[in-house]
């Protein structure tokens, strides 16, 4: 029943798809259009993209930064390759926490799936170390909501 | 606490996993990974100990170093990890549905 995967392949790739109910144009809209990134590429409930530049074309700018309106935060910048208009996408990115995490390259392609679209997005790692610290990473900043269940399992525990 | 509870606790410290993703790349001396932390030698070897506790990483003796590498079965441990990366991507996924469907009623509201 998950309409989404992510598994890892080979020594330095993560594969994430997922599937949509909408065409491939809007999906790949909504990967393209700041206005439409900024309302859904978050992470945790509470944390907001205050910027997004998203330029695509060939060579263009990515930059986003993410806060938890608390004083925490941090950005990614990245640089698209190649654009084919609501098929796919490819760019590279890396993390600014604040030194800069090596660059991840990623394609993300958008495939109609009957009505709706099946987004494949493959990352390429320089190797395995580093998918392994980007994994890493990715709890990091995208699981202290996960964090704070846990360690309120884990008080609950230590007390007994 | 169990052996999961350990580990999560263990994780649950950003120095902690750091020095985790510093042994992903191989065996390395308490003062290796010390290093690029503004940390003490003996803070270190308390992060250490509780990695040790948790069962994450090994530390052998080489005449007077006692070098730590990662466990064989932390790597597994690590990888449950994934599990949790997916639920923090999947609501992301879950918003941009929401975007989607808020566009597909946009175009038919105004009839663009």
């Amino acid at each position: 029943m998950s309409k989404f995967t992510l598994i890892i392949q080979g020594d330095n790739h993560v594969i994430v798809t997922r599937h949509f109910a909408a065409p491939p144009e809007a999906v790949y809209r909504a990967h393209t259009d700041p206005a439409l990134v900024q309302k859904w590429l978050l992470g945790p409930p509470g944390w907001t993209m205050p910027v997004c530049i998203n330029e695509a074309k060939p060579g263009g700018a990515i930059r986003y930064e993410w806060s938890d309106g608390k004083g925490a935060g941090f950005y990614l910048t990245g640089e698209y390759k190649e654009l084919v208009p609501n098929e796919k996408l490819v760019h590279v990115e890396r993390m600014h926490l604040p030194d800069p995490t090596p660059d991840n390259h990623v394609e993300t392609r958008f495939e109609a799936d009957g009505a709706g679209t099946l987004m494949t997005m493959r990352m390429t790692l320089p190797d395995s170390a580093t998918r392994a610290a980007m994994l890493a990473t990715g709890m990091e900043h995208g699981m202290e909501d996960s964090y704070a269940r846990l360690e309120g399992l884990i008080g609950a525990n230590a007390k007994t | 606490m169990d052996m999961i509870d350990a580990t999560f606790a263990a994780l649950a410290d950003p120095t902690r996993r750091a020095i985790i993703a510093r042994l992903a790349q191989g065996e390395a001396t308490v003062m290796e990974i010390a290093e690029p932390f503004a940390m003490s030698q003996p803070a270190i070897s308390k992060h250490l100990k509780v990695l040790e506790g948790a069962g994450l990483i090994t530390r052998r003796v080489d005449g007077t170093r006692r070098p730590c590498r990662l466990a064989p079965q932390a790597t597994d441990e690590i990888w449950e990890w994934l599990s949790m990366l997916r639920q923090a991507l999947d609501q992301n996924y879950l918003r941009l549905d929401a975007v989607l469907a808020d566009m597909k009623s946009e175009t038919k509201g105004t009839g663009k």
